[in-house]
């Protein structure tokens, strides 16, 4: 039928239209203000962080060892209850350069998102920054370091890491 | 297993645009509408509906899919609303076919909306509660971030530079030139990309989908209502679908498993052997470019680092050996969330009819594919289309 | 062992506070359109009718939700109606007590299949009643916007 039909319903507007007030609009603002449970496991990772410790969990049926740790093996759906420190450095598993921010406009630095890979964890790790590093010299293979902020200063927070450095 | 034939006997869509004046269910009813009389049926013809449509925060109306409900032709009919993120589009179509396939209904409605320009600041700013509550929105994440670092692996365990990929929304975009629809088609060169602004590398400007409103839909029978209806019916040879764990920084992201998950449980309905022989004309999921080149790969159209030497050989181009986006896909016609992914199932549909127009694929195809992708890099969501 | 149970002492479980930073704006519509304006620009409420199913939508629809017919068959209802039902509101959204009760009243407007919801004015509480004739009491012209609030809400008659 696409070949016969000659016009597409819908009616584009562009932002002109809108400042120009060629259509109506109605606003709505709301304010969205939750406090979510972080739970059994990731209570006890926040809480471990506050101590400037990474703590990730093992299964005891597929015998590997994950972070962010969690109540139950999504693999094999058994309980884990089998706490385990790591340590905390880690390769970059992937990264990126970044320079937009969550709203799309324009950020003056770049940041460096990055996926890091724990030492100590089974092929698992989390995302969080990179830094005191160049944009030509990072790499995904990189070793990398946690950097902590100061103990008197750690609030239980994955930003309690401040970043990863490169070892 | 006792399931039905089911035929798509009708397709309808609106344009995909930055913003339209439309309401997003008057959107669904010109795409249903459209759809209705593509098959000469009415409302009365139809037995239930299957909507699609992505995060409510889109719309800003948080029961989006009653909202859209009379839009989408439910007034009074058995009546359901699905999601999984991206992969929205294609999986509403699974769950229309099964309500056809089991015997529940002769006919169903699948009819998909997006209107993502009523979110502000930004409709990007939708998707940050894709990301943990508190293990990531902490770092002030973006949604680019995934797609950046998905990308940056797929390239980096492969060995690709930018170029490579590049080729795919150049394509796309030039294809979308002859797509009524679409939003941002362009004549572009692989240099524009590589020159358009860096958003979080190796994501640049013209690697990515805009955002869009739009509607579409389709009407699926089982066959004997099909056979009365249209002497060209488009079976629904297989469907798929299979999610990974939402610990997505527990994964290797550079190859989608889960997407070759679902082509497998659709290849093994629709009786496919050989897909990179069977299948003559497909439609994966585009939001990004590599996405492109990652779903040809998990939908085992090629090998696993190949997809950008077929591009770059001209092989999925519009009259190349395996036409990949003919329709110029999500990075051409847009990208109004699930909206797009029934795009593509229409797109297939009027490619096996011989009814795409200007955007119609050599060589008279027997059998498509359709493949979206979505939620936190975890979905994958076939379908099989054949004559 | 319950999840619960596992956590050494309640106060071990965290809560994480953030929001959702997001507005919305909303086009109103090809059918919003025109009942707005009409509204803002000439005081009137406007319907669309669906000869086939006799039915007139107020607020005005695009379409037929029963026969999908596209409605280009508009007209203007009186600005008055019935109060079909109401409550009395005591509370603001966050659960605060208002200064004065809020009476809000759906009303169907004569010949129309639906009709409006919006607040009844110069009403004392106890004088309600289901049943009871009003009219729309519309903004002065020059205040008027474009919006539904340009009716500031219905009067006994």
């Amino acid at each position: 039928m696409s070949a016969k039909i000659e016009s597409f319903p819908g009616t584009p507007l562009s932002q002109a239209d809108l400042d120009a007030g060629k259509v109506l609009t109605t606003y709505w603002k709301p304010k969205l203000e939750y406090g979510w449970d972080a739970g059994v496991a990731i209570s006890r990772y926040l809480e471990e962080l506050k101590n400037g410790r990474i703590i990730g969990i093992k299964c005891s049926r597929c015998r590997r060892v994950v972070v962010p740790p969690r109540v139950v093996c999504e693999w094999c759906w058994e309980p884990m209850n089998d706490w385990v420190y790591l340590q905390d450095t880690g390769t970059v598993n992937t990264y990126s350069i970044c320079y937009i921010r969550w709203d799309a406009s324009r950020a003056k630095e770049p940041q460096f998102p990055a996926v890091i890979w724990i030492d100590g964890a089974s092929n698992a790790g989390f995302l969080h920054l990179l830094d005191e590093v160049d944009p030509d010299d990072v790499k995904i293979g990189m070793k990398v370091q946690a950097v902590w902020k100061p103990a008197e200063e750690r609030a239980g927070s994955i930003t309690d890491i401040e970043y990863f450095k490169p070892l | 297993m006792g399931m039905r034939k089911v035929a798509v006997v009708g397709a309808g869509m609106t344009k995909f645009m930055r913003r339209a004046q439309e309401t997003g269910r008057e959107l669904a009813y010109q795409a249903t509408k459209m759809a209705l009389d593509s098959c000469e049926m009415t409302l009365d013809d139809i037995d239930s509906v299957a909507l699609g449509t992505a995060p409510d925060a889109f719309d800003g109306v948080h029961m989006k899919g009653e909202y859209l409900s009379d839009g989408a032709g439910a007034w009074n009919k058995p009546y359901m609303r699905c999601y999984v993120g991206g992969g929205t589009g294609v999986f509403a179509a699974i769950q229309g076919w099964y309500q056809v396939a089991s015997g529940l209904f002769d006919t169903c409605l699948v009819v998909c909306e997006e209107k993502m320009s009523s979110c502000k600041p930004h409709p990007q700013g939708a998707f940050l509660t894709i990301f943990d509550h508190t293990t990531e929105r902490a770092l002030k994440p973006n949604l680019i971030w995934i797609f950046a670092l998905e990308m940056n692996r797929y390239m980096t365990v492969h060995g690709l530079e930018k170029k490579d990929i590049a080729r795919v929304a150049v394509k796309n975009k030039r294809n979308a030139l002859d797509h009524p629809c679409a939003q941002v088609a362009a004549d572009i060169t692989v240099e524009d990309v590589l020159n358009s602004e860096v958003l979080a590398w190796p994501v640049q400007r013209l690697d990515v989908s805009p955002t869009s409103d739009g509607a579409a839909s389709m009407v699926l029978a089982a066959e004997h209502v099909a056979k009365r209806i249209t002497d060209k019916p488009v079976w629904i040879k297989g469907v798929g679908w299979s999610l990974d764990t939402a610990y997505w920084t527990n994964r290797d992201l550079y190859y989608p498993k889960y997407v070759e998950s679902a082509a497998r449980m659709a290849y093994d309905m629709a009786g496919i052997k050989e897909p990179r022989k069977e299948i003559h004309v497909v439609e994966p999921y585009d939001p990004f470019d590599y996405k492109e080149l990652h779903h040809l790969e998990g939908l085992l159209l090629c090998e696993k680092g190949e997809a950008p030497r077929l591009t770059a050989d001209g092989v999925t181009a519009r009259d190349g050996d395996m036409p990949v986006c003919p329709s110029g896909g999500l990075l051409g016609v847009g990208n109004p969330i699930a909206a797009s992914g029934i795009m593509k199932l229409n797109e297939i549909f009027w490619q096996l009819r011989g009814e795409a127009g200007k955007r119609q694929v050599p060589g008279q195809p027997r059998t498509g594919l359709a493949q979206s992708w979505g939620d936190l890099m975890q979905v994958g969501c076939v379908v099989v289309l054949g004559i | 062992m319950s999840l619960i149970e596992r956590l050494g002492t309640f106060g071990d479980a965290k809560v994480w506070y953030d929001n959702i930073p997001l507005e919305s704006e909303y086009t109103v519509g090809i059918a919003g359109e025109r009942f707005l304006r009409a509204i803002k620009d000439r005081g009137v409420i406007l319907g669309t009718v669906c000869p086939a199913c006799d039915l007139t939508y107020v607020p005005p629809s695009m379409y037929c939700e029963r026969c999908f017919t596209q409605l280009d068959e508009w007209v203007e209802l009186p600005a008055k109606g019935t109060v079909y039902t109401f409550t009395i509101v005591t509370r603001s959204l966050d659960g605060q007590a208002l200064d004065e009760p809020e009476i809000l009243a759906f009303v169907k407007l004569p010949g129309a299949h639906g009709g409006l919801v919006h607040r009844l004015t110069t009403a004392k509480p106890e004088d309600v009643e289901i049943g009871m004739e009003v009219e729309v009491v519309f903004k002065p012209q020059k205040e008027r916007e474009g919006s539904i609030l340009d009716i500031k809400g219905f009067k006994p008659t």
